[in-house]
Formats: structure tokens, sequence, C-alpha cells
């Protein structure tokens, strides 16, 4: 019992599994907190500029979703920030002062964040229309300036870069080249394109599932559209951008590369494997196409790709299978999008009409799932790929963990808890949904969110409720 | 060795952070804690309801404040703020714990509908607040005390076990539910709440004895387990404990002649708390733990703290101004929770029967040629991206 306890605490698969698990769970709701109001400001837009009641009602619902979601991410991003040093003493002892700039930062574009959320959210009674159509616009740019210092941070373990060391500390310190690394601009580029598809395909997928029972008033298909419309747009800036950052890996971290494309061995014409697992040397239930990974390096079936021989055994990243089916799974999903946004635009493009035939939209009532199922797998190769370093090439993982004990007992917790706000996180605005599709305002404004000044109570809005805006057999259909 | 200026003036800014989030913060375990005792459900109602009414503009902030400590530890003092979370492990992941707890409780009790869940939830907030500030104040204890070591290979038991950091534990709830207390006898006034205003006083006095007890206790045992920060306590931070007692003892006055005046309360009690934190920074100086790790031992280079600066610039010069706008809106009661959608609904549906055409129907022609363009330069660069020579 005692050496199982001892290899618990030394070992730092627990750690990484807790600090795994919470940016796993953390970051689906960083996206809606980067990109959420950018979606609700659209239709608000719409709303505003054409008199369009449907659009304005989707606006006012969303935000509310925002204020819950916003708040959950504050917890589990307090967890996060905990995290970093319970877990990561030897990290953060080491490089705090270099990683920890971009994260002070983020505090600000937080800060502001959580200011303006409140702000949009009770502002929509007294605020004149553009007034509070512009209170919005903080959050969307403290999102994306916040998501940059966060990815930033990140970009650094891989691509270490603006400080001195002598004797193992940190003498000096560049802080524009700790920002503006050499992973910086790709990364966060993929991130916050990926915080826009995640929360558009997942929004778009909510109405996709109305529009599937029926429910086909405008009010549902701007709820489809919006989202989706701003979901497309980013999917094939999405594919681009991965095609540029995996060349850009391959320069700068060739043995992750290698762990996501199976290349063993470095050698020309290398295949390019899709699917598969990695046994003993040999690639099982895997179909290769020759030289297509060198084609898609260099352009040409002879470049040559470096293979993870290139570095001894310990330095090698554990998992090729997960890295690999990981990467292979987000360029799947990243196509699967892609084709789905290619189709509406499409039909957009020569018919001027949604589509919302069945065909169409099952596929996208799963795109959501499939958008954060892709960038949970995106993290994985970047996290597991950087193995067995946390600051690549400098710092071994082993050597940041924390040496108290106690972390499998934290890491149970941490699960037990997650578990807990995700059904509050995706449970909250289903009873939301619930209430407004029962249609009793009365009961709408007695929702409380976590947010603003006190409200006055529920009973205070006068007038019956009206008739539900859903109708059985719905507006006329499209086709 | 002297700390350089950068040093002294993050050290400062770390200070006045923590101040902030003892006050701000404090007050927010504190309505938890009042939560707490308030007794059965149909007893505690009425108190219930104004905690939840004073802390719900505000508990968001409190986690931004505890963020940015995080932060300020780890970019300007590393070595410290490593070693802490390792010694420290226990008490700083109870504490965290606790965060978690109190964030579920509150987003979900606001959601929930019968008694019985809410009461739950409720229970869930208010036990919650007393586990997060005793085992923060553990933790300063054991930093005080200086128990925690410069490089740990494991937890620390006896450095956050020891009676000082115990009695800190205690004395951190005291002093938040005293907080707490005070800010709640306005909040009660201005609502018109004569007996809720009577309520909150009396508690605010009991607790505003308990701390002062707590805070003498605690003293004491520095004197034995920390003799440098006893010296300087009694020493160079002597006129700060001074204060802090002076404005501690003119709010139990207020109370007790029933003065409830909004601004002078809060002020008051907010030095109270301000005081008692800078001095104990006072005290350690020029420690981050005492006469182990020194200031300037333990502090980032130059560009960090210069960085922090930025931050705290940046921070004054966007956050504040947008505190002061929602500030200014609320009071002026622009922000309500909306009235009600009935409108928007009836309009909105109004306008889906009758017309035919779907979501977007009419894309202007300019939106139209810009996006062709967008798409058409976009294909070129990534033409020319795959055909451009390389040197490979």
């Amino acid at each position: 019992m005692g050496t199982v306890a001892h290899v618990l605490a030394v070992n730092p698969v627990p750690a990484r599994s807790q600090m795994g698990s919470s940016l796993g769970f953390h970051i689906i709701l960083a996206c809606f907190g980067i990109a959420f109001a950018a979606v609700t400001m659209t239709a608000e837009w719409i709303g505003i500029r054409r008199g369009d009641a449907a659009a304005l009602l989707l606006a006012r619902r969303w935000s509310k979703v925002m204020a819950v979601l916003v708040a959950v991410g504050a917890v589990s991003g307090t967890v996060l920030s905990y995290e970093m040093g319970l877990l990561w003493p030897g990290l953060m002892g080491r490089f705090g002062a270099a990683i920890g700039l971009p994260f002070s930062f983020e505090g600000i574009f937080f800060f502001l964040e959580a200011i303006f959320v409140g702000v949009y959210l009770y502002g929509w009674e007294r605020l004149s229309p553009w007034a509070h159509w512009w209170s919005g616009m903080p959050i969307v740019v403290a999102g994306v300036l916040g998501a940059l210092s966060v990815v930033a941070a990140n970009s650094w373990m891989n691509s270490p870069a603006g400080y001195t060391l002598s004797h193992g500390k940190i003498t000096r310190i560049d802080p524009v080249s700790v920002f503006f690394n050499a992973s910086t601009p790709y990364e966060t580029t993929h991130m916050v394109l990926a915080a826009y598809m995640v929360t558009g395909f997942l929004v778009a997928g909510v109405y996709a599932v109305g529009l599937l029972r029926g429910r086909r008033d405008r009010y549902h298909r701007l709820g489809f559209a919006i989202p989706f419309t701003i979901a497309g747009i980013a999917a094939p800036l999405q594919v681009l951008m991965g095609d540029i950052i995996a060349r850009f890996i391959e320069h700068n971290q060739p043995v992750k590369f290698a762990a996501m494309e199976y290349v063993p061995r470095t050698t020309r014409d290398a295949p390019e494997w899709i699917g598969g697992i990695f046994i003993n040397g040999h690639v099982y239930f895997g179909a290769a196409v020759p030289a297509f990974d060198s084609i898609l390096v260099g352009f040409s079936p002879h470049t040559r790709v470096i293979g993870w021989d290139s570095v001894p055994p310990a330095q090698r990243p554990p998992l090729d299978t997960l890295i690999h089916l990981s990467f292979d799974l987000m360029v799947g999903i990243g196509f699967f999008l892609l084709a789905l946004a290619a189709w509406q635009g499409w039909w957009w493009w020569f018919h001027r009409r949604l589509l919302v035939t069945p065909w169409f939209l099952v596929p996208c009532a799963l795109s959501g799932v499939a958008a954060v199922a892709a960038m949970e797998a995106g993290w994985i190769v970047t996290e597991v790929g950087r193995q067995p370093w946390i600051v690549y090439r400098v710092l071994l993982v082993s050597n940041a963990v924390t040496p108290a004990s106690g972390v499998p007992v934290t890491l149970g917790v941490i699960l037990a808890l997650y578990a807990v706000l995700t059904v509050v996180s995706i449970g909250v605005p289903m009873f939301m949904s619930r209430r407004w599709r029962q249609g009793a305002p009365a009961e709408e404004e007695a929702e409380q969110v976590p947010y603003g000044p006190a409200q006055a109570h529920a009973g205070a809005s006068p007038g019956r409720p009206p008739a539900t805006p859903r109708s059985p057999d719905g507006g006329p259909q499209t086709r | 060795m002297r700390p350089s200026p950068d040093t002294i003036g993050v050290a400062a800014i770390l200070i006045t952070v923590i101040a902030a989030y003892a006050l701000f913060g404090g007050a927010d375990f504190g309505g938890g804690i009042w939560d707490l005792l308030a007794g059965s459900a149909e007893r505690g109602k009425a108190p219930r309801e104004l905690i939840d009414e004073a802390i719900t503009p505000v508990w968001e902030a409190n986690h931004v404040w505890l963020v940015f400590i995080l932060v300020l530890m780890w970019t300007a003092f590393p070595p410290a703020f490593a070693a802490i979370m390792t010694a420290l492990f226990v008490p700083l992941s109870l504490s965290l714990l606790g965060i978690v707890l109190r964030g579920v409780g509150f987003a979900f009790r606001h959601t929930a509908e019968r008694l019985r869940m809410q009461q739950l939830t409720g229970a869930l907030f208010a036990a919650a607040s007393l586990i997060t500030p005793f085992f923060m104040g553990t933790a300063v204890g054991a930093v005080a005390t200086g128990q925690v070591p410069v490089h740990p290979v494991g937890n620390v038991l006896a450095a956050w076990t020891s009676p000082t950091a115990i009695l800190t534990g205690f004395l951190f709830v005291a002093a938040c539910a005293y907080v707490s207390a005070v800010f709640l006898v306005p909040e009660a006034r201005q609502r018109g709440h004569r007996d809720l205003t009577r309520y909150f006083a009396l508690r605010a006095t009991a607790a505003g004895v308990l701390t002062g007890a707590l805070a003498g206790g605690t003293f004491a045992e520095l004197s034995v387990s920390s003799p440098h920060v006893f010296a300087r306590l009694t020493g160079v931070a002597l006129p700060l404990v001074a204060i802090s007692i002076a404005a501690g003892i003119a709010v139990l006055g207020m109370l007790w002649m029933r003065w409830y005046h909004a601004l002078g309360l809060r002020v008051t009690a907010a030095i109270a708390v301000a005081a008692v934190v800078w001095g104990w920074g006072l005290a350690q100086y020029p420690y981050l733990f005492p006469t182990s790790l020194s200031l300037a031992a333990g502090s980032a280079p130059k560009a960090s703290l210069v960085g922090e600066f930025v931050v705290a610039g940046l921070a004054v010069l966007l956050v504040a101004p947008g505190f002061a706008l929602l500030y200014f809106l609320q009071q002026r009661r622009m922000l309500t929770a909306a009235e009600t959608d009935a409108g928007l609904r009836l309009a909105a549906q109004i306008e889906q029967a009758p017309r035919g055409q779907p979501a977007l129907a009419q894309a202007p022609i300019g939106a139209r040629i810009a996006t062709a363009l967008v798409l058409a330069l976009l294909a070129i660069r990534a033409i020319r991206n795959v055909f451009s020579p390389r040197d490979r």
C-alpha cells in the first residue's frame, strides 16, 4: 500500500490527469466567453437594424445563457490558476516570471469581460438600443485579447523564448519575446477560430433540433442561421490555418509532428497514415497514402520528414496512438464541418434560401458536439505531443510536478465536482429554454442569473402570458 | 541585501490587492456565514434574502481579486509561490474546494425550483463560505510564522496546524463575518428594513468583539512563533495596528450609538481591515518568508516586475472606468432585469406568420460582392501558398 501511495505521489500522471480534465472542461466554457458575445451581438444588430423582434428575442435570451456560462467559467478558471501552482510548482517557481506575464494581462481582460457582461445583461430595458449594442463590444474584444494572453502562455511552453538562465535561475526577461514567441501567432489564431466554431455550431445545433422537431418559425430559423453562418465562416479559415500550423509544427517540434503522423524513422516518401494503431513498430488497421505526408510537408514526395528516432526514447512523447488518432479526429471533423458550411453556402448562393432538409439538419444538430470533440482532440495533440516536456526541451514534466502527496485525492474530487459543474452548465440553459417554450413571461422574469444588480422580484410584470410563439405545424416551409 | 524599488513597488501592489480581496471577498464570505447562521428556512428568510440581494452584484469580482493575487505572486515572486503551493497543498486545496462549491451553490440556487433543492444548494454555498476563509487564514498564518520552507519536498502539515496558523484561520472567519455584517447594516437600512438593521448591527458588534479577541490572541501567539513579525508589528507597523484598532472601536461605537451612516460605517470598517493587512505586509518586510526568504532573493527579474506595473496601470486605466460605468449605470437605475419579453414575443410571432421568406433573405448586393472578394482573395493566397518555392 505504501509503495502504491509513493508511486502515485511521485508519478506525474495524476497531476497531468487533473490538469487535463480541468483544462478540458474549462476550454469549452472559455469558447463561450470568447465567441458567444459576438454571436449574440450579431443577432441584436439584425434585430435593431431591421426592427426584427425575433432576432432581438434571441439576443436577449442568449445574453442570459451567456451570463450563466461566464459565471461557471469564472469558477473553473480560478481552479486553473490555483492548479498552476498546486500541481506544477516546479514550473512556476522556475519560470513564473516569464509565463506569469501573459496570465497577468489575461486578468485584466477577464475583469473587463465580467463588468461588461453585467452591463450588457442588465442594460436591455433602459439603455438605448445602440448604446446597449455597443456595451457588448468590450466583451467581444476582451474575449479575443484574453484568449490571446492565455494561449500565448501555452505557446511559450511549446516555444520558450525571451528569458536568460544562469545557474538554473531566470536572470533576465524580455516580455515581448515571451508574448510573441514562435508559436503564438499560430496557436492563438487556431484557438480563437476554434472558439467561434464551437460556439457557433453548438448554438446552431440547438436550433437545428428545434427545426427538426417542426418549429420552423422565423425565431428558430434565425437562431440557426446566425450562429451557423459565423461558425461557417470560421470553418474554412480554420482548415486553412490547420494546414499551415501542421507545417509549422513539423518545423518547430518535429518529434510532436512525427507522433501525429506516425513517422518512426526520418525518411523521404513518408506515407500519410489515416487511422491505425501503432504497436511495436507496425501500424495496424490504418490506411496509408504513399508519400502524401512528405507532399503535405514540403509539396514534394522527396521531402525528408523527421521521425521520432531523432531523439532518445526518453524524450519521445508517450501514447503515439492517442496523439495520432486525436489528430486524425480533429482533421476529419474539421473537414466534416467545412462540408456542412459549404453545403449551406452553396444552397444559399444559388437559391437564396436557408436549407432546412433533415438530411442537412441532422448532421448540423451534431455539429456542435463534433466541434467540441475536435477541439478537445486538438488540445490532446498539443499537450500530449509536447510530453515529456512541460517547457519544450527546457523542463521535464517530472521535474515540474508537485512533490506534495494528495494529488490522487484532489483528482478524484475535481472529477466529481466537474461532473456537477457540467450538469449545471448544461442543465441551467436547458431549464431556461424549457421555461421559454412554455411561454410564461412571469416565470421567465423570476429567473435569476448570477450577475448584475439585484432584481425586482417576479410578479411585477403585468399582462397576461401571450400565446406561445411556437405553432404546431410551424410557418411556411421552404422545402 | 535591500530589495530594489521595483520589488517593493510590486510587493505594495500585492498587499493592496490582498487588502481589497480581504475586504470585498471577506464581505462576500461573511454573507455566506450569516446565511449559514440565519436559522431555519422560515426564520432566516428575511436576512437570507437581503444577503442574496447584496452579494449578487459583486460575487464575480471577488474571483478576479483572487486571480490577481495568484498571478502577481507567481510572476513577481515565483520561488515563494512555488514553495507556498507545495508546502500548503492541503489547506489551499481545501480553500479551492470551498471556492468551487460556492460557485456551484450560487449559480444553482437561483435556478433551483424546489425548496429542498434550494436548501441543499444554499447549505453548500454557506458551508463553503466557512471553509475558504478558514484555510486561507491558516495558510497566511503559516507564511507569517516562517514555517514554509524555501525548498519544500512535500506538504508540510506542521506549518498550517501550528496554534498561530489555526488562530489566524479563526480570525479570518470572524473578520469576514464582521466586515459583512457591518456592510449589511446600511444595506438593510437603505431598503427600509428596520428590524434587519438591528439584526445585523447586533451581529456586527458580536463579530467585532470576537474578531478583536482573536486578533489579540494571534498577536500574543506571534510573539513566540514569529519574533521578527512581532517585533516589527510593535515597532514600525505599530501606527497601522493602532489605526486598525481605533477604526474597529469606532465602528463598534457607531453601532452602539445607532449612527448607521452608510459611508461612515463602510469606510471605517474598510480602514480597520486594510490597515491590519498593510500592517502584516510591513511587518514581514524585508522578507517573503520571515527570516528564511527575503524579498530580494525571491523576486523575479526586473522586466517581469515592470510588466506587473504595466498590468496594474492598465487595470487602473481600463478596469476602473469600467467599474465606474457599471456603478454609474446602476446608481442611475439604468440596469434592470428585463421586465418582460412578452412584447417581443408577440411581435416575433406576428412577423413570422405572414412572411414566407426565410431568414436573411435579402442580403444586400454589396455584402455579396464583399464576400465573393474575400473568398477569392483567400483562395488566391491559398493557391500561392501551395506553389510558392520552398527551400526544402
